[in-house]
């Protein structure tokens, strides 16, 4: 049985979707299946960033309709064998997706693959709440910054009061994932520090992406940055994040600070 | 306003980090609320529809939240007729 994770942050633009195809990518890497599903109903843009836009034929809603059966819908990337993609619907809007509909699907996905890995869309509508709904656990995209932080800890509060695992008295685990951060500007106190967002949102840290011109070539040219960016500071980061998110205990590296004193806060706030 | 104020840089995050603080102390409180008045709100109609037929629409749950303790009010409209009590 596949584990199902869901990249959501309650605001748009911080990263959702391109952290969905890094993550993706870097885990199928290891050969493992991993499927990606784009639940941004209406807006779909995980198929552009995945360079698979012209191959879409059919997509989730066609599979929770039964209008086609999954491996119909199902897009495998042409650079990772163990890749695949489901798009969402362009057409269609959000109130297409039926949770009954939704669960099938995901039950069908994690019999599949080792991991689902979900791409909210932004807000906390309709989208967004059966994103996460059948999730085991999340990945919060924070930038570090205040609408972005406020909007984490929104999400964090219907992670553990609107899913299914918490409606059955289980846990949803949380792993907080910092994009666009600047060390230069937050050690010029211009921007949060990474302790700052640490002991505001209290969840674990899975990894620190640094701001960096790479993440825009990437999806200029559709491949996900942990594809086309092999050595990178982002690339790297995303792939020490999917290491993490699969069990592995790497340490933490802040961009821009020495590593001793990190790796005791980090030990401290991954407890 | 002097010369050094331009030379220094502005720190603007800790700003930024003591208004998080402050709102989301305050929005969890909110939010925690909400989700206790409507856990109160389904039993408390739960009991007294055990013996009084009441409007599901008819009952309301508020907390006050005061410097030195809270206070809980509900309110449920019961219908004067006594042929509505339920007969066990």
């Amino acid at each position: 049985m596949g584990k199902v994770i869901v990249v959501t942050s309650g605001k748009g633009g911080v990263g959702k979707t391109t952290s969905t195809a890094a993550l993706g990518a870097a885990i199928a890497r290891t050969g493992q299946n991993v499927a990606v599903v784009d639940f941004d109903v209406g807006l779909r843009n995980l198929d552009l960033v995945m360079g698979a836009e012209r191959r879409v034929v059919f997509d989730l809603i066609n599979v929770v309709q039964g209008v086609a059966k999954l491996p119909q819908a199902l897009i495998r990337d042409k650079r990772i064998e163990t890749l695949y993609l489901l798009p969402a619907s362009q057409t269609r809007d959000k109130d297409a997706l039926t949770e009954d509909g939704v669960a099938r699907v995901i039950a069908e996905l994690r019999l599949r693959f080792d991991w689902v890995i979900c791409d909210s869309p932004a807000g906390i509508e309709r989208g967004a709440t059966l994103a996460m709904r059948y999730a085991d656990e999340a990945v919060i995209v924070a930038n570090p910054e205040v609408s972005s932080v406020r909007d984490s800890d929104r999400i964090i509060g219907l992670l553990d009061s609107k899913t299914a695992r918490a409606e059955r008295g289980e846990r949803v685990e949380k792993h907080l994932l910092i994009t666009r951060y600047d060390p230069g500007r937050a050690a010029r106190g211009e921007m949060l520090t990474i302790e700052d967002v640490l002991e505001i949102l209290s969840i674990p840290l899975i990894g620190i992406i640094p701001e960096s011109e790479e993440v825009l070539r990437a999806s200029n040219i559709g491949a996900p940055i942990t594809v086309c960016g092999h050595d990178s500071p982002p690339a790297r980061a995303y792939n020490d994040a999917a290491r993490r998110l699969a069990g592995e205990a790497l340490d933490m590296m802040v961009p821009g600070e020495k590593k001793g004193f990190f790796n005791r806060l980090f030990g401290r706030r991954a407890a | 306003m002097n010369l050094f104020q331009f030379l220094r840089p502005v720190k603007s995050a800790p700003v930024a980090r003591e208004r998080l603080q402050i709102l989301l102390e305050y929005e969890r409180r909110m939010v925690s609320q909400s989700a206790l008045i409507t856990v109160l709100r389904e039993e408390i109609l739960a009991v007294v529809s055990r013996h009084v037929t009441i409007d599901p629409e008819r009952i309301h749950v508020k907390i006050d939240r005061g410097d030195r303790g809270s206070t809980l009010a509900v309110d449920v409209e019961i219908p004067d007729r006594p042929a509505a009590a339920v007969r066990r």
